[in-house]
């Protein structure tokens, strides 16, 4: 094992940052604050300049102010409008004007992503619960094809709160129940898998690209 | 160890045998097993291997460094089978950090297949919007990023000739960390415009998309550097993810001790007092 440490003052910045963000694992401590307050700070500048350069500017005031009648280009002054309009958050009186800007976000965002989920979700998921419940020569198409319906049905009867879970229906429930437990074991397990791949992401990034140690 | 000593245990202790868990299969480089495609990533290769050369595909990279170590090694695997397949891509963004790691990604795939910026594959950076921004492509892709990445005018760019919206793109291949990501192109784009779509993600929303690869809405799914490492595999360039398969299997083995090792600890306390105290 042989170390060729980095060159590159980017690359020392970066690893001494990623040694202060582990330090709070030992226990909180200024470093640790240091690199967090660093992180929160560039994070927020990054991302005001990266909306302006990459959307305000070339979807907004370039088409407006070079080719203001080409391609109804004049309504772009609408959202121009709408958006500075939710600056009047900083005047006392004047802030009730923000709230044109802000009822035109409710009203479209939602909208999106109701039509979404109902094309995307409701309907495709549903479509894709209608299976064959006997596949001839394929056992385990067939056993998953009933696993995935009885697990519905029991998970869905669970959050029937319309009728006690007396009887049949709370047989049904409590199969459910157990069903949401593996889905639950399932998300943790693959919960732990994305945080361990995180930290062996970083270790990497020390070992290889900092110090130099790792053989491809 | 007694019970008692099990439950007083600092937890830095764990922290310390995690590191060390995952330092030294990297450091000394040995194999447990070997890494072995899942249906899931032979569905993501197979939809890139189905389409024509010389298709034009949009590659989505909505990721950002805080989950590069599982979305990184997928999406430069990604470029690769594109590149090798001469695909036309489309590269873009909707995550602000995202644009440099798909620089970063592109540069590497093209160099190693001699592909050229603006004729063979074009990065339209980032756009602020979300769900907005893919139904604003589905009427116009131009309108929607009127420069690329460097901020050269899309008419200029030749990959971009005749590229209107959707119905000129064969797949769509998403590498996504969450929010806007898979969930959103499945609902805004793929019901909508039937596009055909493949996704690698990270492993804590993985379970979230298995009804999408269940339902026929994905044809083909990466879940965490484990998925990212079965599709190197398949791609024939074993590389970040493959490398820390042994180090992520040595980890879980530890951590699922331990949660063996923490529930019989808590065993005589659970008779006792009751159960789900700590």
């Amino acid at each position: 094992m042989s170390f060729h440490p980095s060159h590159d003052i980017g690359v020392w910045i970066a690893a001494l940052l990623t040694l202060g963000i582990f330090s709070f694992l030992y226990k909180d401590n200024p470093v640790y604050k240091f690199c967090e307050h660093l992180f929160v700070g560039v994070s927020a500048g990054y991302y005001v300049v990266l909306t302006m350069m990459s959307s305000v500017y070339p979807n907004l005031i370039h088409p407006l102010f070079t080719s203001f009648a080409s391609d109804r280009h004049y309504l772009l002054i609408i959202p121009l409008v709408l958006g500075i309009m939710l600056f009047s958050r900083f005047f006392p009186r004047g802030d009730w004007l923000s709230r044109w800007p802000i009822a035109f976000v409710l009203g479209v965002y939602p909208a999106l992503r109701i039509t979404g989920f109902g094309q995307g979700d409701f309907v495709e998921q549903i479509h894709g619960t209608i299976l064959p419940l006997w596949v001839p020569g394929h056992l385990g198409t067939t056993i998953g094809n009933l696993l995935l319906v009885v697990g519905l049905l029991c998970t869905l009867i669970f959050f029937f709160f319309s009728k006690e879970h007396k009887g049949a229906m709370g047989g049904t429930a409590r199969l459910g129940i157990y069903f949401l437990m593996v889905s639950f074991g399932a998300s943790y397990g693959y919960t732990v898998m994305a945080r361990v791949s995180l930290l062996i992401g970083r270790v990497m990034f020390l070992l290889d690209d900092w110090l130099g140690a790792l053989r491809f | 160890m007694s019970p008692d000593s099990l439950r007083r245990l600092d937890r830095r202790w764990i922290f310390l045998a995690v590191a060390l868990l995952v330092i030294l299969p990297l450091l000394f480089n040995f194999h447990i097993a070997p890494v072995q495609p899942s249906n899931r990533a032979r569905g993501f290769y197979d939809a890139i291997e189905k389409i024509p050369e010389g298709s034009v595909v949009l590659l989505a990279g909505d990721y950002d460094p805080g989950t590069a170590a599982e979305n990184y090694p997928m999406h430069l695997a990604a470029a690769r089978q594109l590149m090798r397949r001469n695909m036309k891509i489309i590269a873009m963004a909707l995550y602000p950090a995202g644009p440099p790691l798909t620089d970063q990604v592109l540069r590497i795939a093209a160099r190693e297949y001699h592909k050229r910026e603006s004729v063979d594959y074009v990065n339209l950076g980032y756009k602020v919007g979300n769900e907005l921004v893919m139904s604003q492509m589905g009427q116009s892709i131009p309108k929607t990023f009127p420069v690329d990445n460097r901020g050269v005018p899309v008419g200029q760019i030749p990959i971009m000739k005749g590229i209107q919206n959707f119905q000129q793109i064969r797949l769509l291949v998403n590498i996504s960390a969450g929010y806007p990501g898979t969930k959103e192109w499945v609902q805004q784009v793929v019901s909508r415009f039937h596009l055909p779509m493949v996704a690698g993600v990270t492993a804590v929303s993985a379970p979230e998309y298995y009804p999408y690869l269940q339902a026929g809405q994905l044809h083909g799914l990466l879940g965490g550097m484990a998925g990212a490492a079965e599709y190197e595999v398949l791609v024939g360039a074993p590389a970040l993810a493959t490398r820390g398969m042994d180090a992520q299997s040595l980890a879980h083995a530890f951590i699922a001790f331990m949660i063996v090792l923490g529930n019989l600890a808590f065993l005589p306390k659970g008779k006792g007092k009751g159960k789900g105290t700590s």
